[in-house]
């Protein structure tokens, strides 16, 4: 899979984006059970304030709601729910932990590194972001997936921040329609960026979306400005 | 994928959620209805939209009492407010797109799970890219556009000409009826599909020639072509080979992923978790949580 790999951006716009994601080596199957490792990997990560966690095969913190009740439709809720991830965790497959700043993924990193859980683990961010966290964990990086980005597909295009959005679920459940018009409904003033991230988040079927940076690309896409780097 | 008819009330949430453009709202039926040609069976509509629901006929009388005031009945977007959805049956070969589009189940067709491979993810333990060489991944379709195998194929044979050798478990080229020509099965060529991925590994010296047939091939495809390359780090962490071969081509190397060589051939041991649902593909229920 490379669905954490090509997300539409510059540098900058990704220094708030660091996914780290475990996953059992297929095929290996004398490593053990991966099940409570990983368990355990998303358990350490509650301890570091991630802003998404998820499960390839049952999806994310914040997932579509299923209510019988008729009078649900006035009552829906937009908190995420990290321990529904832990809860229905069925099978080993790849876990992944969304954080929106360097210092606690730094950290995160390290603490992963002294638990020494034996399964692997990837970062999926900046070239600057994975060099720093692994030079705070003491880490020397075992091997590389460069994005080559997305071509003649321009950072100036007047879409680029609906594409920034609909390329943060990398398995393209995230239509650029819909990025689109949760950027039309706040500039309207019709949602918060808050409201209008969590309708996108809820898309992302394996918990990558990054709803920090979606909620700034919403608020830059409001006032027409080009993509803000957090600093 | 199908509409109930009955149930649908033609609010037009779902036109915005299919990635592929494929939903639109009958103007003779004022209900939604989807183009199958450009369905890719991703499930985007069915999985992602929150389910509720209103009774479809007070939904459509409220809709139309509001709109006699020239006000609008406006949902949450990311909800279906009658549960119009419902899967379809799917047959060969309808079924590989599917598989190839939706995230969630393994590829029925092919066996394979995910689009790809593991890359590099675990290359630690399965040293898949050794020193000195190089994984390439060609995906295509992305974001937002789809692709068809016939596209696919052009870009098969022409890298199966230049010799290169496909990754074998990787669900295309488990579709391939001659991995050594590129050539992939007749009867799913005008199958539509989310993304696919071709991966390929190669010395590192041929990674600029490869590059290079893959743009020539780009230009002539209806689709979209994103590019991946993997390497293994030296003994310090760096990659001094292939950061130089793509900077000399123009890429400009912003992000990626990073193994942090943490795997091991033995797992920590840990107690056995005790998990609410057993079933390996989730049913549309068990995603609730209500």
């Amino acid at each position: 899979m490379t669905n954490t790999l090509h997300r539409f951006g510059s540098a900058e716009s990704f220094s708030d984006d660091i996914i780290v994601f475990a996953l059992p080596a297929l095929g290996k199957s004398g490593q053990g059970d991966a099940l409570p490792v990983l368990k355990r990997f998303l358990q350490i990560a509650l301890e570091y304030n991630p802003c998404n966690m998820g499960d390839a095969r049952n999806g994310g913190a914040l997932r579509p709601t299923r209510f019988k009740s008729f009078f649900a439709h006035w009552f829906k809720r937009n908190k995420p729910d990290f321990q529904q991830v832990l809860r229905t965790m069925t099978k080993p497959t790849t876990m992944s932990v969304v954080f929106d700043n360097l210092p606690a993924a730094q950290a995160f990193i390290k603490r992963i590194k002294d638990e020494d859980l034996g399964i692997s683990v990837n970062i999926s961010t900046s070239l600057t972001n994975a060099a720093h966290c692994c030079e705070h964990a003491g880490l020397v990086r075992h091997s590389m997936n460069y994005s080559l980005g997305f071509g003649s597909m321009g950072a100036k295009l007047p879409g680029r921040h609906a594409v920034m959005l609909s390329t943060m679920c990398g398995h393209g459940m995230i239509s650029h329609s819909l990025a689109k018009k949760m950027i039309d409904f706040v500039k309207e003033g019709r949602r918060s960026p808050e409201s209008a991230a969590a309708s996108l988040q809820r898309f992302c079927s394996c918990g990558i979306f990054n709803k920090s940076r979606a909620c700034r690309i919403l608020e830059d896409a409001r006032v027409g400005a080009n993509e803000s780097a957090i600093t | 994928m199908k509409i109930n008819q009955d149930k649908c009330i033609g609010c037009g949430n779902c036109t915005y959620v299919c990635p592929m453009g494929a939903i639109f709202i009958n103007p003779r039926t004022v209900r939604s209805t989807i183009n199958r040609d450009e369905c890719v069976e991703c499930y985007a509509c069915y999985n992602g939209l929150s389910a509720e629901n209103l009774p479809p006929g007070i939904a459509r009388l409220t809709r139309k009492f509001f709109s006699l005031f020239a006000l609008r009945f406006e949902p949450e977007p990311d909800i279906c407010p009658t549960s119009a959805f419902e899967p379809d049956e799917l047959a060969w070969p309808r079924v590989v797109r599917r598989a190839f589009s939706d995230p969630r189940v393994p590829h029925e067709s092919t066996g394979v799970l995910g689009r790809g491979t593991e890359e590099v993810k675990t290359n630690e333990l399965t040293n898949r890219i050794k020193l000195g060489e190089v994984g390439v991944t060609i995906e295509f379709g992305r974001p937002g556009v789809g692709a068809r195998f016939r596209e696919i194929q052009e870009m098969s044979r022409a890298l199966a000409r230049a010799n290169v050798s496909f990754e074998k478990n990787n669900p295309v080229a488990t579709l391939m009826t001659d991995t050594a020509t590129g050539d992939i099965r007749e009867d799913i060529l005008d199958e539509k599909v989310l993304s696919a991925i071709l991966e390929i590994g190669i010395p590192a010296d041929r990674l600029e020639a490869v590059l290079r047939i893959v743009q020539e091939v780009e230009k002539r495809i209806d689709t979209t072509v994103i590019l991946g390359v993997a390497v293994r780090c030296d003994e310090k962490g760096e990659d001094g080979i292939v950061t130089p071969i793509l900077k000399r081509l123009g890429y400009d190397l912003v992000r990626a992923k990073t193994n942090l060589g943490l795997g091991r051939v033995n797992l920590r041991a840990l107690p056995v978790v005790e998990t609410q649902y057993t079933m390996q593909s989730p049913k549309r229920e068990e995603l609730s949580n209500a």
